[in-house]
């Protein structure tokens, strides 16, 4: 994305366009990832409800992949993952292992 | 047709404000400026104005509920003295970084400690920089005059900054003076309809204020709001020009007292510019050219006019009702020396701090300094560059 320039930013530094986040990709700032684990997920959506930066996809109503665009790594949807007979759906795994 | 009365700064003032009708004001009581809300919320409570006041238990909220109003897209206004403004600092440059043209006069006062209630330059110097256009005031007239066309400044499309009127506390805000109102339906037709950017009420059209704003592109918004601040003087002409019309009363970005034929003068900001003045003409009768400069858009400073004004003087004292302690000079000062560093010909600078914490400037202080000034004048030299003055040694 080609940087405005000072004359052509807005007045203020008001952001005129709604929901513009979606082009401020922040997967980089992540230093934990969450890895889902298929075979221990009961599809409870857990984590597509808690995800802060909805960063979990659904489709079809089923839990999809991460979209490591946007996670943070913040680990908020492998707290709250029941998971299944004591074993998470969702495991955090460091950057760069 | 003008009504004449005699009423103090803080009455005319209010006055002005009643006239233009705000839509918000938050504020909170602090001596000099108490008066000038107090008398503003009755108007409230009487119903001659449609303005929604907000209570608040400090500045820094009073300022922080305008930056709301005025985001949401309301006409505010806001008033304050010293500790009020210092408190007041962090949202200033909200306020001014968000382009949000609130108006807020500040009746100038000392600051804490020691605590004084009393009229200096300290509390407005102090949030000088901070973004927001200042326009001073000697007398009650001017407080009242500024105040309307500080929002027909601050409201420019072309600006859309917050706006400072300072006057001086108790010797304007508190004093009786000759004054002649404008008719209200004058003032607001001066004035006009408040017209919105971005409001946040507007929901048909969402927005967002105040993003966080990464080292990839802080500077460019700081450099747009530099932009702006150089359009503030052209702005300020034009609105004053318009109010000649309508009141018969001029204003300039400077008050150039006897300056054109001067070689000595004076440079001083509010009330005492007054004092000042009359002493000039008694110098002048005795056959000495003596001038004054009395800056009234004071931010953004308008240093090349300012410098123009002045480059010709042979000897220029300029007197700052504030001192910027570790600071080579008062501000005043400063601004003045840089306004005439350009120049390879030009005046012979001294500084004097006088005033502080209400201290009286007498006539005789002027005189004293006219007369240094003309013995600088003729020996091209001068022995203390910086002094204060009015104090017991």
């Amino acid at each position: 994305m080609k940087l405005k320039n000072w004359k052509e930013v807005t007045p203020g530094s008001v952001i005129k366009e709604a929901g513009n986040s979606v082009k401020f990709k922040t997967g980089s700032w992540r230093s934990f990832k969450p890895v889902w684990v298929e075979e221990n997920c009961i599809q409870c959506l857990f984590c597509w409800l808690y995800c802060p930066d909805m960063a979990i996809k659904v489709k079809d109503g089923k839990r999809a992949e991460f979209d490591y665009d946007y996670c943070k790594g913040c680990g908020i949807c492998a707290l709250e993952c029941p998971g299944k007979k004591g074993k998470k759906a969702i495991v955090m795994v460091e950057e760069g292992k | 047709m003008a009504k004449i009365v005699a009423v103090t700064g803080n009455e005319a003032v209010a006055n002005a404000l009643r006239q233009v009708n705000p839509d918000v004001c938050a504020a909170y009581p602090i001596t000099p400026q108490t008066d000038m809300m107090q008398r503003f919320s009755s108007f409230v409570s009487d119903g001659k104005v449609k303005t929604e006041i907000i209570l608040v238990e400090s500045e820094h909220s009073s300022m922080s509920a305008c930056v709301g109003a005025s985001a949401a897209g309301g006409r505010v206004i806001t008033a304050t003295s010293s500790q009020g403004l210092a408190l007041m600092y962090e949202i200033l440059y909200i306020a001014s970084g968000t382009r949000l043209p609130i108006v807020m006069p500040v009746v100038n006062r000392a600051l804490s400690a020691p605590l004084n209630i009393h009229g200096d330059h300290s509390d407005a110097m102090g949030a000088r920089d901070t973004g927001w256009i200042q326009i001073w005031s000697e007398n009650a007239q001017e407080s009242y005059d500024n105040a309307i066309q500080a929002f027909r400044i601050a409201e420019h499309m072309d600006i859309r900054l917050p706006a400072m009127i300072c006057l001086d506390g108790f010797i304007i805000s508190h004093s009786i003076e000759r004054l002649e109102y404008l008719e209200d339906e004058e003032v607001q037709k001066f004035v006009g309809e408040f017209k919105t950017v971005n409001p946040l009420l507007d929901l048909e059209h969402p927005v967002s204020f105040g993003p966080l704003i990464l080292p990839d592109y802080y500077m460019e918004y700081r450099r747009a709001q530099a932009e702006v601040a150089d359009k503030v003087a052209k702005v300020t002409r034009e609105v004053a020009a318009e109010f000649e019309k309508l009141s018969g009363r001029k204003y300039g970005l400077f008050d150039a007292y006897r300056l054109d034929d001067a070689e000595i003068g004076i440079v001083i900001l509010n009330s005492a510019a007054g004092t000042s003045k009359d002493v000039i003409d008694n110098f002048r009768a005795k056959g000495i050219k003596a001038g004054l400069l009395k800056p009234r858009l004071y931010r953004p400073f308008p240093f090349a006019e300012v410098g123009e004004a002045l480059k010709h003087l042979k000897a220029v004292c300029v007197l700052d009702r504030a001192d910027a302690f570790g600071a080579s000079f008062g501000p005043v000062y400063l601004d003045i020396a840089a306004s005439l560093y350009p120049y390879k010909e030009k005046p012979i600078l001294i500084n004097k701090i006088y005033g502080l914490g209400g201290r009286d400037y007498l006539p005789q202080h002027a005189e004293d300094t006219l007369n240094e000034l003309v013995g600088i004048a003729k020996s091209g030299s001068f022995k203390i560059a910086k002094e204060y003055i009015g104090v017991r040694e």
